[in-house]
């Protein structure tokens, strides 16, 4: 589970030779919207030549692809489905179009005799795309779902605002199918990269709603997004107690024990489960100074 | 004469120019010229013999890529010289 | 006669040498007023192979060391020593001065822009030699150099020759550089372009001040102090500053009543602002902060997370303010700031300092004097004075600029000795110097990336390639001067 996706220009060296520096958990190389289409084929050569210079980055790394309503996403497809990318970002997906990828990226699997299975995220932005959330995070390698409110709501004909009530519904809709599939529930970037405050209540509302992650649009989003849908301090001491308290009810036989007056089952030591090994990944167990 | 170029004058970028040649001409302006000019011909050099390409001349103005970036850029160059050229 | 025949011998030889004291100038009953820099030439007779001083606090903005170079041109006046405390771009003049022969030796703390060409190019017919801040009132104090004429701008000077950083036109705070330049030169002279019946604050004590000149502006304000100083907004300077912070934590340095100083830069800032991060969730309190000062620091004085600050230099306005207005922001002199031979100076009171680089080498030897092709782009400044001082000293940069890695195997220039600094922090990895067994120790469950150095330079190696060595330098064209008087160092003629 993610809690950050950090987009890259694809067409940028700078931005690509430091991917792995942000500290974001994934990065969405972006060979779409963030590449013009005079420099699609640049970005795409640029892409191919950094994945193979590179070597067990510490982060995941999806391809953002152009659609398969495009003419590029086929060259896009050829020149970066290799065993360095975890999986392809599809915008505007719509359940037949995933199925279409999946098809290609069998096709290019077996054809480069990759050692690797590469995921899919699709994107809901898109009317179409919000009615068939379900379906789609029941598709075979779907890894998460990544929210396109700005096209969403364009293609909604509604105003997007700063509350963000237009995209309530998708986002609460998606995040029930993510967990029921136990997928990632990735919300739409904040798009103001100077109101930090503003991305704060963004996270925060995504959060209740149920999203575990958020996609960044600038680097500088990432400690924020990170300090929302990371589990709290608090969060890992209760987590630390229930598995202390899980042991010792194990060592004397016990099934079923209290803390603090509560009682405490399978279900809540899974939890707490899940919190330690998010703490850990995230490098989040407090350290003593010395 | 149809040239193909890539890239950008942006740090860490690199702009390359080729053109259609009798000969291998190869020519390097880079920010860090006295400690990397070399390693960027190399880098033109073998990428130009992977691709089986002799006959171009290559103008690299170089602000600091990494070698991979300096082969794509190229590549894309050489790509679009040749879509031109039909 | 610079000391130029002793090598250094240790960052702490100092501790075994005697403080040497020149006496201090006469006094003046009542200062001179001329009214012309032409003027002062003529009065003082300025002739061939005289010593000139200036300090910097105008910065960019100063006309003061121009107009007196304008005037040594006119007069052909030649082999001059001149020695402002820093060179800016703005004083480009100096070039033609050295291109012409009328200055043949320059001695400084920092040289930045078209007067360092013509000394990269050999054309200085003398040396040009660089101290530390602490350093040149070292050399000042002790008649290592000996100042004929210092010639100080001044924002405000009063009738009794009292002069005042805080008000006046052209108000560029404390005065530190200049202090020793006003107690030891054999001739002083306030240039100002504001008098008033008595300064409220004394910064230039008047006994010392034999002569006032007024002009119309001493300097440009946009020049001497930039707005406010921003904290970087680029992400991998953000996330060094972050990390830096984080190891000054983990390490036990960010405790209650400790100090600090960092630069004046983007990330430097960064730096202040990801420790205060710290001291506000940690409620931790610090005693002080020094150095050049900016509205950033003035902020944590008012705020009350710093009870004092020590001040040598201001760089923005919100620090002039304060300094003026806070009296718990105090001046300090250049000596009392980093001289290794005052009894206490503040740099030695430092709980860390973090700083910047342009190489640092297996060593952790620093340079800030020169860039890679061995051309001059900047100097010490307070640079190895905290870095010995300070009980942490961290250097924060990019691993590399521009492809270029940091990391060396051997600096070009030393500007800082490598037994004074303790961290490196990049964005791919943190080092620790060996030397420091009890950081190394304090660390070792941290979950930051630490490894030697060795092993940051070769995944710099690998990502840049491994950068070819630079053609062997021409004739020696300066000497860095440590702080004690040795000779850490050598320039060379590299145009």
């Amino acid at each position: 589970m993610v809690r950050s996706m950090l987009f890259i220009p694809g067409n940028n060296p700078a931005m690509l030779q430091n991917a792995d520096v942000f500290g974001a958990d994934a990065v969405i190389i972006d060979l779409e919207d963030a590449v013009s289409i005079q420099e699609k084929d640049a970005a795409r050569i640029l892409v191919k030549a950094y994945l193979e210079s590179i070597d067990h980055p510490p982060m995941k790394i999806y391809i953002r692809i152009n659609g398969l309503d495009t003419t590029d996403y086929e060259k896009d497809l050829q020149s970066v489905v290799t065993d360095q990318i975890d999986g392809i970002v599809l915008p505007k997906a719509k359940v037949c179009d995933v199925e279409r990828l999946l098809t290609l990226l069998y096709k290019i699997e077996s054809e480069t005799h990759m050692q690797k299975i590469i995921g899919i995220i699709p994107i809901v932005e898109s009317a179409k795309s919000v009615l068939e959330i379900e379906k789609l995070a029941a598709l075979s390698r779907i890894q998460g779902m990544l929210l396109g409110a700005e096209d969403l709501s364009a293609d909604m004909e509604l105003t997007r605002t700063i509350t963000g009530t237009e995209i309530e519904y998708p986002r609460a809709r998606m995040a029930f199918a993510c967990k029921a599939y136990k997928i990632d529930a990735i919300d739409t970037p904040f798009t103001d990269t100077s109101d930090n405050l503003g991305l704060i209540a963004d996270c925060q509302k995504a959060q209740n709603l149920g999203l575990n992650a958020k996609a960044a649009i600038h680097p500088n989003q990432l400690e924020t997004i990170h300090d929302v849908f990371s589990p709290s301090l608090q969060r890992i001491e209760w987590a630390k107690r229930v598995l202390k308290a899980a042991k010792k009810a194990d060592d004397q036989g016990l099934g079923v024990f209290s803390l603090d007056g509560k009682m405490i089952d399978k279900p809540i030591i899974e939890r707490a489960t899940k919190i330690m090994e998010s703490a850990k990944r995230y490098r989040l167990l407090p350290v003593e100074n010395a | 004469m149809l040239t193909g170029i890539a890239g950008t004058l942006e740090s860490n970028d690199a702009m390359i120019t080729v053109t259609p040649a009798d000969k291998l001409t190869i020519e390097v302006k880079s920010v860090v010229d006295a400690f990397y000019h070399d390693q960027i011909v190399k880098v033109i050099k073998d990428t130009l013999f992977d691709s089986k390409i002799a006959n171009i001349s290559v103008m690299c103005q170089d602000k600091g890529a990494l070698d991979y970036t300096i082969r794509a850029r190229l590549l894309t160059a050489i790509s679009r010289m040749e879509e031109q050229n039909g | 006669m610079p000391d130029t025949e002793r090598g250094f011998i240790s960052a702490t030889n100092y501790q075994s040498q005697e403080r040497i004291l020149i006496p201090e100038k006469a006094v003046v009953d009542k200062p001179v007023f001329l009214g012309s820099i032409k003027a002062i030439f003529d009065q003082y007779h300025i002739t061939d192979g005289m010593t000139l001083s200036f300090h910097h606090h105008l910065r960019n903005g100063d006309q003061v060391l121009n107009q007196v170079c304008r005037e040594i041109q006119i007069r052909g006046i030649k082999n001059l020593t001149i020695a402002p405390s820093s060179i800016f771009p703005n004083n480009a003049i100096i070039a033609e001065l050295i291109e012409a022969g009328n200055i043949t030796n320059i001695r400084t703390n920092y040289i930045n822009g078209p007067a360092a060409i013509p000394i990269d190019q050999g054309k200085l017919k003398g040396l040009l030699l660089m101290d530390t801040h602490g350093g040149r009132a070292r050399a000042i104090e002790s008649g290592d150099l000996k100042i004929d004429v210092a010639i100080l701008a001044c924002p405000a000077v009063d009738y009794d020759g009292n002069g005042s950083g805080t008000e006046g036109l052209s108000a560029c705070g404390t005065l530190g550089y200049a202090q020793s330049d006003l107690r030891y030169a054999a001739k002083v002279i306030l240039i100002t372009d504001t008098l008033v019946n008595r300064v409220k604050q004394i910064d230039f004590d008047g006994k010392y001040v034999d002569a006032i000149v007024k002009i119309d502006s001493i300097g440009d304000p946009e020049g001497i102090v930039s707005g406010t100083t921003k904290i970087t907004k680029d992400p991998v300077g953000l996330k060094i500053a972050r990390d830096a912070a984080a190891f000054l934590y983990q390490a036990g340095v960010i405790k209650p009543g400790f100090s600090m100083q960092t630069g004046a830069g983007g990330t430097s800032l960064a730096v202040a602002y990801q420790v205060r991060k710290m001291m506000i969730q940690n409620q931790i309190h610090g005693s002080f902060a020094s150095g050049g000062t900016n509205g950033y620091y003035a902020d944590m004085l008012k705020e009350g997370w710093i009870d004092q600050i020590y001040d040598v230099q201001c760089f923005d306005l919100d620090a002039v303010k304060s300094y003026r207005d806070n009296p718990r922001h105090l001046a300090i002199s250049a000596s009392k700031y980093g001289n290794p031979f005052e009894k206490d100076p503040i740099v030695n009171q430092l709980s860390f300092v973090a700083l910047g680089a342009t190489e640092i080498d297996l060593d952790f030897n620093v340079n800030v004097t020169t860039d890679s092709l061995g051309r001059l782009i900047g100097g010490s400044g307070g640079h190895a004075d905290t870095a010995h001082g300070a009980a942490v000293t961290i250097i924060t940069t990019t691993l590399a600029k521009a492809r270029l890695p940091i990391i060396k195997e051997r600096v070009t220039a030393i500007t800082t000795p490598g037994e004074d600094v303790d961290v490196l922090v990049t964005e791919r990895g943190i080092a620790i110097n060996p030397r420091r067994t009890d950081l190394i120790d304090k660390m070792k469950n941290s979950q930051l990336t630490i490894m030697t150095i060795d092993e940051l330079m070769a995944i710099s190696h690998q990502l840049s390639g491994i950068p070819q060595a630079i053609k062997k330098p021409g004739k020696v064209t300066g000497l860095i001067v440590y702080r004690d008087g040795t000779i850490l160092d050598q320039l060379y003629q590299r145009l």
